[in-house]
């Protein structure tokens, strides 16, 4: 059996698998998410050391993860649309953006909630902030480049350009700004040298990590979507579509 | 300046092509000195309006001078990167120069070299007399002057992929800020860095290295990922 994996990169094949597998990430999401918060919030216990608090990490760890995940996998598609010259894997890097940079902001939000009883601070300058927060302005950065430019065929490949030399800084940015935070001020809080976490607790926060990924996959093929009819809006196929003709 | 084709010495290839871009741009520039004296006030004047919005305490100067000065320099490279290509790219100059047989990389290299030349260096060179104004000791000056002899070329590359990305788009000048700034970050912090670990006693060489692994780095890939740009600005 030869499967062609060409087949989906035309954006007319497509869109109707990736309206086929929103409702499973999204369902998928969603069903994660409520047995996540069902463990994060009810069942695992309360931290002797934090309280309650902690429980944002049932939210912030895997906005955090996502965000930073999201952003070597809209690299990836941005390297394969530069190489290879595929329109749709342009087409996923810029839906990805949004995703991405909405789960830096959650990652950030959360985090400083998180900080106010726990650090008695909303704003450190900790180094994992530090280089979350320049995160959030490269996604932007993206974001912006992408609005400025009127053609899509060239915004496609000057977002590429733009997210490969992000995303061979964002080790360095991390790295530096860790240094110089050490240097700067003795640490603070130190995450990792937490108690080592309830297994309950872990649990709870891959299953909320799952839901993360799976909504960030639902809501970039639904914005993908969105992409390729703004785009292919000249080609036939598109004026077939019922939810084109009846809108 | 329409002539790159002919006017480039056809032997070798690169290191001719790097030559004559710099030589070309460099000799501009110089016929245009007014408007890099006034890109060497701007950095001049950020640098003295800081101790006017803060305190003009000695001891707090001295803490704050590096970091100053290495933002100002950040901003003052910001501020001269669109002539690295824009002006190029109005007359058309940009389009002769991509179809030149020799690699474009090689002639991107060369305007950054001299826009470095143009820009960055003087930036370096007025360091220590603004420090001096910072109430920082021979030792910082010293490693400060450095530390920006290493950083500025970093700058002046990394600033050419971001002004070729945003050749030609609306309001280029503030985009091009948002895409560049977050990128001179570790320069930034290693550059000041330095001057703090040798205010604390502590040695330079690390803080150095590093800003001198990152102009390797840079010099080998900003200008690829610059041509690059450029091509897709053109077509």
């Amino acid at each position: 059996m030869s499967l062609n994996w060409f087949k989906y990169a035309s954006p007319a094949s497509f869109y109707p698998l990736a309206g086929k597998l929103i409702p499973w990430f999204g369902w998928s999401a969603a069903l994660l998410a409520l047995v996540g918060l069902y463990i994060g919030l009810v069942v695992a216990p309360t931290d002797f050391q934090q309280g309650d608090a902690y429980r944002i990490i049932f939210i912030h760890v895997p906005a955090a993860w996502m965000s930073m995940f999201l952003y070597v996998v809209m690299a990836a598609w941005s390297a394969l649309a530069l190489g290879f010259n595929t329109r749709l894997s342009a087409m996923m890097a810029q839906a990805i953006a949004p995703t991405g940079a909405l789960m830096t902001f959650i990652a950030l939000w959360s985090g400083a909630f998180w900080g106010r009883p726990t650090w008695g601070t909303y704003w450190a300058w900790d180094a994992r902030m530090t280089s979350e927060l320049i995160l959030l302005f490269l996604y932007f950065g993206v974001i912006a480049l992408r609005h400025a430019i009127d053609d899509p065929r060239r915004a496609d490949r000057a977002c590429g350009v733009l997210t490969l030399t992000g995303v061979v800084n964002v080790p360095i940015i991390y790295f530096s700004v860790q240094w110089w935070n050490t240097l700067h001020q003795g640490s603070s809080v130190s995450l990792t040298k937490a108690p080592s976490m309830a297994a309950i607790m872990l649990t709870g926060m891959l299953i909320m990590s799952l839901a993360a990924w799976f909504y960030a996959i639902a809501a970039s093929l639904a914005r993908v979507r969105v992409v390729i009819i703004e785009r292919e809006r000249g080609a036939a196929w598109i004026g077939g579509l019922t939810e084109v003709r009846n809108a | 300046m329409s002539t790159a084709a002919t006017a480039s010495p056809v032997d070798d290839g690169v290191l001719s092509a790097m030559r004559w871009a710099a030589a070309r741009d460099l000799k501009l520039a110089l016929r245009s000195r007014g408007e890099l004296g006034v890109q060497l006030l701007f950095y001049v004047i950020v640098v003295s309006l800081f101790p006017l919005s803060t305190t003009p305490e000695r001891n707090l100067l001295a803490t704050m001078g590096p970091g100053v000065l290495w933002v100002a320099a950040l901003l003052s490279s910001l501020l001269s990167l669109p002539r690295l290509f824009a002006g190029d790219h109005a007359d058309g100059t940009l389009e002769q120069i991509a179809l030149s047989p020799y690699p474009l990389a090689a002639l991107v290299y060369g305007k950054i070299l001299a826009h470095w030349l143009t820009t960055g260096l003087p930036v370096v060179a007025l360091a220590p007399l603004l420090g001096l104004q910072y109430a920082m000791d021979g030792e910082s000056l010293a490693v400060l002057t450095a530390a920006l002899l290493i950083g500025t070329p970093i700058l002046s590359l990394l600033g050419a992929i971001g002004a070729a990305l945003t050749l030609g788009l609306r309001a280029s000048g503030s985009l091009l800020a948002l895409l560049i700034l977050p990128l001179y970050v570790p320069v930034l912090i290693f550059g000041a860095g330095a001057v703090d670990a040798a205010r604390a006693g502590l040695g330079v060489s690390a803080n150095l290295s590093l800003l001198g692994a990152g102009l390797l780095v840079a010099t080998v890939g900003a200008p690829f990922a610059a041509a690059a740009a450029v091509r897709i600005a053109l077509d």
